[in-house]
């Protein structure tokens, strides 16, 4: 009895904590539908009016678009360092590989303030002043290691079998790569594409270091508001990141089972 | 090239480009704020390039640095200690749950995606003079003029709590997880109560992803300058927040340089601390 007793009181505060990880969360969600002026309670009514004022708010769609030029670029170039860099470590016996994996993932490694601070003044240095392009460096290097920990996790996975079998029976190595390796990999690409795309969207520590003056991202866009007062403006904007970056996600995992549901079957 | 050489020299071919970049984007520019926090800011803007300890000995000594460096760190190891007792039942019942490990699972997976300024700035939304909690305590009559809850030390803490409970609960998770259930049977055979079965046997093994989870909490929480800077009063400034104030609005970057480099080793210490603690764990469970 006293067992149960316990138990029953542990999955109480497990409610307890999930409650305290989604509620504030919920009430942005749930304040950004509110009619009224101002963003807050009361809730006066069920309203579009916000998302349309986001929609009509230049600041925040030149945000939405560095945000997203920014994301994409820094996906790819991310990815692609990363995928070669796993393939690497996964694939050959690479003398000293544990401490080119510490090498690697030493971005994360390094408190963000200091890999910002490091970066900005380097580049500055070398005449790269606060720009598009400092902020694409440091998305970038800041992002690789999440690449290199997602694809190489996915890329055990993958038997080498398959491609010796199509090495045997005379495909070249390069058409057993576009074709054999490539199609296989693709979940894993997709994964480290899509978790380096979230961090570069989601990432403000380093970026309000990078970033010219006049330049937004999304959440540093959030941050200047956050200084007047808190507007509806800002919860529906809070809002549509939740979506966007759930969202992606969701969809990214429901593609990459689709893909492999068709492979398997 | 003989088909060996070019088999030995493929990995390289495919990690230079990473290597390059971590090289060039990371550890020569760490290099570089290492040189840079020798040079010293002139009155007229410019750097004066040259060997001077001016920005050591003012980070090193002056008060105001020492104490906001013992009010992060202090910042940090509270938010750990909440994130632990808060985090570490939840991450047990996660582990032992049945039917929906996989939901709570997927749900533990969710913050992770939701951006960290707005989870910092939803609390506004909670705490705020017209935030939930003080429209529902006027609304019951607790209180008849709303409060301010918000722009203090205790805010910041429940940013931060908010912020990195998840990591705190996959680290712990992660680790319970591998814990064979039949050892706590084994030890209730034996005589042992629950309690004492989870004290003596299912906690000293879950420590590895406690100490894990805990080092990711402290880090992280010692190093942030947005969630004081949202949720915090002007009291409130962590050391972080001392480096952005140095690089971007007083535009002292050999200071800057100086700190950053100091937040470093204060936080490296850390990690090898744990990096010593965990080889002696290895080393214990090797024995055992």
């Amino acid at each position: 009895m006293g067992g149960t007793m316990g138990w029953h009181l542990l999955r109480g505060w497990t409610v307890l904590v999930y409650l305290f990880m989604f509620l504030p969360v919920a009430v942005v969600v749930l304040l950004s539908f509110n009619a009224s002026q101002f963003g807050s309670f009361p809730m006066t009514g069920f309203s579009f009016r916000w998302f349309v004022e986001l929609a009509h708010n230049d600041a925040i769609l030149r945000a939405f678009q560095t945000s997203f030029v920014l994301g994409l670029m820094t996906a790819v170039i991310s990815t692609t360092l990363g995928v070669l860099a796993s393939l690497a470590l996964v694939r050959y016996r690479v003398p000293g590989s544990n401490y080119i994996s510490t090498l690697l993932i030493a971005p994360i490694l390094v408190p963000e303030v200091v890999l910002a601070v490091a970066l900005l003044l380097f580049l500055n240095f070398l005449g790269i002043n606060k720009s598009f392009t400092l902020l694409l460096f440091g998305h970038v290097i800041f992002t690789l290691p999440f690449v290199i920990l997602v694809v190489q996790a996915r890329l055990v996975s993958i038997k080498r079998d398959v491609e010796e079998a199509a090495m045997s029976l005379g495909a070249s190595p390069r058409q057993t790569f576009f074709q054999i390796t490539l199609p296989l990999m693709m979940p894993a690409v997709l994964a480290g594409a899509l978790f380096a795309f979230t961090i570069s969207f989601d990432d403000i520590t380093g970026t309000l270091f990078w970033k010219p003056g006049g330049v937004e991202t999304v959440p540093t866009q959030i941050f200047a508001m956050l200084r007047n007062s808190i507007s509806p403006e800002i919860n529906a904007l809070g809002t549509v990141m939740i979506l966007l970056t759930v969202g992606l996600p969701l969809l990214g995992m429901g593609i990459a089972r689709s893909l492999s549901q068709k492979r398997g079957g | 090239m003989s088909v060996e050489a070019r088999e030995a020299r493929q990995p390289w071919i495919l990690l230079s480009p990473a290597l390059t970049a971590v090289f060039l984007l990371l550890f020569v520019p760490l290099l570089f704020i290492v040189v840079y926090s020798f040079w010293l800011r002139t009155a007229t803007g410019s750097d004066q390039v040259g060997f001077f300890l001016d920005n050591w000995r003012e980070a090193l000594t002056d008060a105001f640095y020492r104490d906001i460096l013992f009010f992060t760190l202090k910042i940090a190891a509270i938010t750990t200690l909440v994130c632990a007792l808060m985090g570490y039942p939840a991450a047990y019942v996660i582990a032992r749950s049945k039917g929906n490990k996989v939901l709570l699972l997927l749900l533990l997976m969710l913050p992770f995606w939701i951006s960290y300024i707005i989870r910092t700035m939803s609390w506004i939304n909670i705490l705020g003079v017209s935030g939930a909690l003080n429209t529902a305590m006027m609304w019951l009559g607790v209180i008849d003029a709303p409060i301010q809850m918000l722009y203090n030390q205790t805010t910041v803490i429940l940013g931060l709590v908010h912020f990195l409970l998840p990591f705190m609960i996959l680290n712990v998770f992660v680790s319970l997880e591998g814990i064979d259930t039949t050892l706590e049977d084994a030890a209730n055979s034996l005589g042992a109560t629950r309690w004492q079965a989870f004290l003596q046997v299912t906690l000293p093994l879950s420590l590895p992803g406690l100490a894990a989870g805990g080092l990711l909490c402290f880090v992280l929480g010692a190093g942030t300058y947005i969630t004081p800077l949202v949720l915090g009063g002007p009291g409130d400034a962590m050391f972080a927040n001392l480096v952005f104030e140095a690089i971007i609005t007083q535009l002292n970057w050999p200071l800057g340089s100086a700190l950053s480099l100091m937040l470093l080793a204060v936080l490296g210490v850390l990690v090898m601390i744990y990096n010593r603690y965990l080889g002696m764990a290895q080393l214990m469970k090797g024995l055992g």
